[in-house]
């Protein structure tokens, strides 16, 4: 009976659980799945690009892989390098999404990943300059969902944070006379990374009750989501609410406030796996 | 078409009407958003800004009253002097007035600028949004000012989030007077 009710009136099932304060799997309405995250390549096994991490977020699995170019700078900011974030849904993870050009969702998805790294300013371009409008890197960072479980932008958010933590980029040096660069791959230097920002997402149901990491089935029933990206000082760097039902600022507020500890938790999570790796 | 300052963006509102069999909802009418820019073709950052155009527009059109029916919403920017994406909200809400369309409550967009000395700039012009530490925009909803999308640039701490947040919800209350204005303006000449 129970699963007839969750298929054909999934809106009071899911309403009975808020209820009592709790959601079908378990969960109290402010508790996060449990996250997982591998980095590097004996982990993560992607080894040819120069940094990856692998975060699974109960059932959400995202990859990010980051490949570093060299190029040129561009004309008008001579001392800045790239980032290129791209996030990519295909059609494995979902069955919602089709083969072909990347759909709104995916799109949305990368833009807010371009904003976060800006906003936060995580990586600075100018970190990334070798020689001033001559030769400067370029990080395309690829996140690709491989299992969608809803809440893909905190995921993505990790997996990009922790696969920039993974990089080595190898030390590169212009020679004078040839003017031709040389790259040195027995060198390797990690990326300067200056923010740690960690996104929490939020599902709005009925327009009052906020429950934290929805599931897939929690967003479709949700009317609203809002996503919040905090950096290690407290600092919000992205308050992402594309329309959905009205919220008041108090509700902002103690959106905002779970989003803090949420990167507290995080933080500890991601240092523990770095220094778990360090030593190879 | 809404032109605060230079910034200015047409807005076409075509519904409901039939919809194709693949984006029909059996329940609420679908609708979609294109924004088209000055220049060039829409990329990745026209449609982040349509899918949160769009689900603005959702929380407030009752859809429910039309099931099975598209509801298309083009916006051209003609030019930008800044504060684009408030201009773009404003020209959505006031075509959704336009076409009579059942609407739970109306919205407008208030663009905050925070300058690097902490003052608040409301409606920024495109140099005032250049040299801004941050910049927030919201869509208030007429119903007690609630938040109904909010979109940071830039980082800024808690307190002065909710600080631009108050502003703007203060702010509000002279757009919905200029949208009673023109409504009043368009049907009393008729």
């Amino acid at each position: 009976l129970s699963i007839c009710s969750r298929t054909v009136e999934p809106l009071e099932y899911y309403r009975r659980f808020l209820k009592e304060n709790c959601r079908p799997d378990g969960r109290e309405l402010g508790e996060f799945r449990t996250t997982t995250v591998n980095i590097g390549k004996c982990l993560c096994s992607i080894t040819t690009a120069d940094g990856s991490a692998l975060v699974k977020l109960g059932n959400t699995t995202v990859i990010c892989g980051v490949k570093a170019e060299l190029a040129a700078p561009a004309a008008d900011s001579a001392n800045k390098g790239y980032i290129v974030p791209n996030v990519e849904l295909p059609s494995l993870c979902a069955e919602r999404f089709r083969s072909g050009p990347p759909g709104e969702e995916a799109q949305a998805a990368s833009q807010f990943i371009a904003d976060v790294i800006e906003n936060s300013q995580m990586i600075v371009k100018e970190d990334l300059c070798i020689a001033s409008s001559k030769l400067a890197w370029v990080l395309y960072c690829d996140i690709i969902c491989l299992d969608y479980d809803g809440n893909l932008l905190d995921a993505s958010v990790f997996a990009l944070l922790a696969a920039l933590k993974n990089v080595q980029l190898p030390s590169v040096t212009i020679n004078e006379e040839t003017g031709l660069s040389e790259v040195n791959l027995k060198q390797k230097n990690p990326l300067i990374i200056r923010k740690h920002p960690v996104a929490t997402s939020f599902a709005v149901f009925d327009d009052t009750l906020l429950i934290v990491d929805p599931t897939a089935e929690e967003e479709d029933l949700a009317t609203g989501t809002v996503t919040i990206v905090t950096d290690e000082e407290g600092r919000l760097c992205s308050v992402h609410k594309p329309g959905g039902s009205p919220l008041t600022g108090a509700k902002l507020q103690d959106c905002i406030s779970r989003a803090i500890t949420r990167h507290k938790e995080v933080k500890k999570l991601i240092d523990k796996v770095i220094k778990s790796i360090t030593p190879k | 078409s809404v032109s605060p300052g230079d910034t200015s963006v047409l807005a076409g509102l075509y519904g409901p009407a039939e919809a194709k069999v693949s984006k029909e909802l059996p329940d609420r009418a679908a609708l979609e958003v294109l924004l088209r820019p000055k220049v060039g073709l829409p990329g990745v950052m026209e449609r982040s800004r349509e899918q949160l155009l769009r689900q603005t527009c959702e929380a407030v059109v009752l859809g429910v009253l039309h099931p099975r029916t598209a509801i298309t919403l083009v916006l051209q920017v003609l030019s930008d002097a800044g504060s684009l994406l408030s201009c773009c909200l404003n020209a959505a809400c006031m075509a959704l007035l336009d076409a009579g369309l059942p609407l739970a409550a109306l919205f407008c967009g208030v663009t905050c600028a925070l300058q690097a000395d902490g003052t608040i700039l409301l409606d920024p012009t495109a140099r005032q949004e250049q040299e801004a530490r941050a910049i927030l925009t919201f869509a208030i909803a007429s119903s007690e000012r609630k938040v109904l999308m909010a979109n940071t640039k830039g980082s800024c701490s808690v307190e002065e989030m909710q600080q631009c947040l108050a502003a703007a919800q203060h702010a509000a209350d002279t757009i919905f007077q200029f949208y009673r204005d023109s409504v009043r303006r368009r049907y009393s000449k008729s």
